[in-house]
């Protein structure tokens, strides 16, 4: 009896099962992307330090970073950022707590930034960077493939990414995808 | 009058449409400018994601569209220049999708479905013509209309 319904009832379990899966589609974030270098080793680069961050400190050195600097067997992040980003003030805190209470390792990026600017940026809302390099022209962000920042990267120790989030990172995103990342990372 | 305002509509029809390339970005050769305009056209502007690369605006669409004029003056085929596009943003930033065992849905869903649906109605139709002629009816007399199993 319900074989015989069956043409009829089989369009419309397979319309369902479209609307199902369209429902689903208008849920996500288009912007969130997966990256184009997953599992793939950090594209090379060597950017000059951010000048005069040592006297911020007092402590670090200014070091370029570079490839190499990713690849240290320890996993990291890798965060784009910029002085004129609101969305980069907004993540600032986050960082600084990743850095500070969970001993995560950050490398910056300062993109396309006045150098003044970004020291008074990272002097008003803390320095927990390992290394900052400075971007200028922007061409690191997209070897890296970054549509806008803020963006951060997760990077395992032989300096493979392994994770992209587009946009500042909220609590939950740290706590919820970052951390558990690196921890099963080390 | 009516010159001056025919004037106006010629100059109008041949103004290009409008773009977001300004003038200093363009490449004195016309030809590889022209290449790049149709690279513009293919490739989406990662940021605002609805326009391509030409239609936008934003810092990041200036950026690939002068990398874009680079690598098409250091001698890149386009399929070099969007290769090295996609091996940064993946396949998201060709407008097209290529066609490949992922997107084969996409590419031929359809066809498939319009198939499956023009089996559906031969079948019901062949079956319909066998029922008429059970009943006895010439199977020729049907005219057509498609009401042939409710008035049986």
């Amino acid at each position: 009896m319900l074989l015989k319904r069956l043409p009829y009832i089989l369009p419309l379990l397979i319309f369902a099962g479209i609307g199902v899966y369209l429902w689903i589609g208008l849920g996500h974030d288009p912007r969130i992307l997966p990256s184009a270098l997953l599992n793939k080793p950090a594209p090379e680069f060597n950017l000059p330090p951010l000048q005069d961050r040592a006297r911020l400190d007092g402590k670090s050195e200014e070091l370029p970073l570079t490839t190499a600097s990713l690849a240290t067997g320890k996993p990291m992040l890798v965060n784009f950022f910029a002085s004129w980003c609101g969305p980069c003030q907004v993540e600032h805190p986050i960082l600084n707590d990743l850095a500070k209470a969970h001993d995560v390792t950050i490398q910056g990026v300062n993109y396309k930034d006045d150098p003044r600017r970004a020291l008074i940026f990272l002097g008003q809302l803390g320095d927990t960077y390992d290394r900052v390099g400075r971007d200028q022209d922007g061409r690191v962000a997209i070897d890296f493939g970054v549509y806008g920042i803020p963006e951060t990267f997760v990077v395992d120790g032989k300096g493979r990414i392994q994770y992209r989030h587009p946009g500042p990172l909220s609590p939950e995103i740290a706590q919820n995808t970052i951390l558990p990342l690196l921890e099963s990372l080390k | 009058m009516r010159l001056i305002m025919l004037a106006t509509l010629a100059l109008l029809s041949i103004a290009p449409a409008a773009q977001a390339i300004a003038p200093s970005e363009m490449l004195s050769d016309p030809v590889l400018e022209g290449r790049a305009r149709e690279l513009g056209k293919e490739l989406r502007c990662p940021k605002c994601q609805n326009q391509s690369l030409d239609d936008s605006e934003a810092g990041i669409a200036v950026d690939l569209r002068r990398i874009v004029r680079e690598r098409l003056v250091a001698g890149d085929s386009d399929a070099q220049v969007k290769d090295y596009l996609t091996a940064r943003y993946g396949d998201f930033v060709l407008l097209e999708p290529p066609v490949k065992s992922t997107t084969w849905i996409l590419w031929y869903g359809p066809f498939a479905v319009i198939l499956l649906g023009a089996i559906v109605i031969w079948r019901i139709a062949k079956r319909n013509k066998a029922r008429l002629a059970a009943s006895g009816a010439d199977p020729d007399d049907d005219d057509g209309d498609g009401w042939e199993i409710t008035r049986r």
